[in-house]
């Protein structure tokens, strides 16, 4: 039994998912992450993309459009402004998350922001196989 | 006097009065368990998001974002008053008006300039005779079946756009905060400049990208979850208020039954002696 450490994913409406996972995979800002037990206490942003949980029961994948994770040596928890599991996922609902987002992060930002949002969230759609 | 016919009417009314009212009042409760829940589970986002800036803002100096720092004014004000979008919730709506009203008084004695944004058309009605000047928005929720952080992200963005254009520099929102079913307690709260209570700065966290750009990020967010926990305290409060509202009516429908039922037999038992006096004194007049 290798180490785990305690991964809670909530949005803004419900916790989706507190387990004990050995390792999460989390789309950084700044670059992917996974993030084992002993991590460096770190806080994050999230850039769109699918997030992924290792646990004992499998690996759990989530779509993600935006938030931040709190990692500390003993727990991740990751606040999602939508969250998703990538086996609820359909096409027309991830149209959706798409159009959303983007209308959200075109508003009050610079040009290269909002571009950067846009490819993000197409790289995640590939990414999520749709 | 009424007449026997009419008394019975009027019971019969009250009686289906008392049914209606029993209903909305089962209906109100469920509501409100659903509205707990949903409430309830979007506490822990906001109570980390909370922690999260609170810690982030502790560390900020002189530099600090505006949304945190505010824009060195205080000239105009933003009053966003939530209320319901239906009545017969007891004084839900007038105590969070009342509050408004109250606090958009004191604001003009002090010469401030006051902007209104309601969400929820019961307040737009009360406030519109003496602040319908002060309007620059209104937020329909009527179509809403089932409150979600996108409804709140729209009014967070109407609110922040407000606020990036100079067109307030001090953000309120006005809502009620839900205590118990028969408390509910008229709240008013300043989103902009954000205000959290200092929290302890516990562990030492890297920072990715930066602790600026983070902050950044999270701020806007943070006052979207505080609109969306407030929208939702205030539709659990309205349901809460709703239920003990309709108990009421239910139980003053009930008062009213049973005494128009004494007024009923006691009028039909007079007629009953004035026959009987007649028909005596008719035979003794043999």
């Amino acid at each position: 039994m290798a180490a785990t450490l305690q991964f809670d994913l909530v949005s803004p409406e419900r916790r989706l998912a507190s387990v004990q996972a050995t390792e999460v995979q989390i789309p950084g800002a700044a670059g992917d992450m996974t993030a084992m037990q002993g991590h460096a206490p770190t806080i994050t942003t999230l850039r769109p993309g699918i997030l992924r949980a290792v646990s004992a029961e499998g690996t759990k994948a989530y779509v993600v459009t935006g938030g931040f994770a709190e990692i500390s040596a003993t727990g991740v928890s990751v606040l999602a402004e939508r969250a998703v599991p990538l086996d609820e996922m359909d096409a027309k609902l991830m149209d959706q998350l798409v159009a959303d987002a983007s209308a959200a992060s075109s508003v009050g930002v610079d040009k290269d922001t909002a571009e950067k949002a846009m490819s993000d969230l197409q790289a995640m759609k590939a990414a999520a196989g749709f | 006097m009424p007449s026997l016919k009419d008394l019975k009417n009027r019971i019969g009314s009250v009686k289906n009065t008392r049914k209606i009212t029993k209903a909305m009042q089962m209906v109100a409760a469920a509501k409100l368990r659903r509205a707990q829940d949903s409430a309830e589970a979007a506490r822990p986002y906001a109570e980390r998001m909370g922690a999260v800036i609170a810690s982030l803002a502790s560390g900020q100096g002189a530099g600090a974002p505006r949304l945190l720092a505010g824009n060195g004014r205080d000239q105009i004000h933003l009053l966003v008053v939530m209320t319901s979008e239906r009545g017969l919730c007891g004084g839900f709506n007038s105590t969070i008006v009342r509050l408004a009203r109250q606090r958009a008084n004191e604001l003009v004695a002090q010469g401030k300039t006051v902007k209104i944004l309601t969400v929820g058309k019961k307040g737009r009605e009360q406030l519109k005779r003496d602040w319908a000047s002060a309007f620059v928005g209104h937020v329909d929720l009527s179509d809403v079946r089932r409150l979600g952080y996108s409804n709140a992200q729209g009014i967070a963005r109407e609110v922040l756009a407000a606020f990036e254009a100079g067109e307030a520099d001090v953000v309120t929102i006005f809502y009620n905060r839900f205590q118990s079913v028969i408390s509910q307690v008229p709240t008013a709260q300043q989103v902009i400049p954000a205000k959290f209570e200092a929290a302890e700065t516990n562990a030492l966290y890297d920072y990715e990208p930066s602790e600026e750009a983070i902050l950044a990020d999270l701020l806007p967010r943070g006052v979207a979850t505080q609109i969306f926990t407030a929208l939702l305290e205030n539709a659990a409060s309205e349901q809460g208020a709703r239920m003990s509202a309709m108990d009421n009516a239910t139980r003053n429908a009930g008062d009213m039954i049973n005494k128009l039922t004494i007024q009923y037999n006691r009028s039909r038992q007079a007629a009953i002696t004035k026959e009987l006096i007649e028909i005596i004194s008719g035979a003794e007049a043999l």
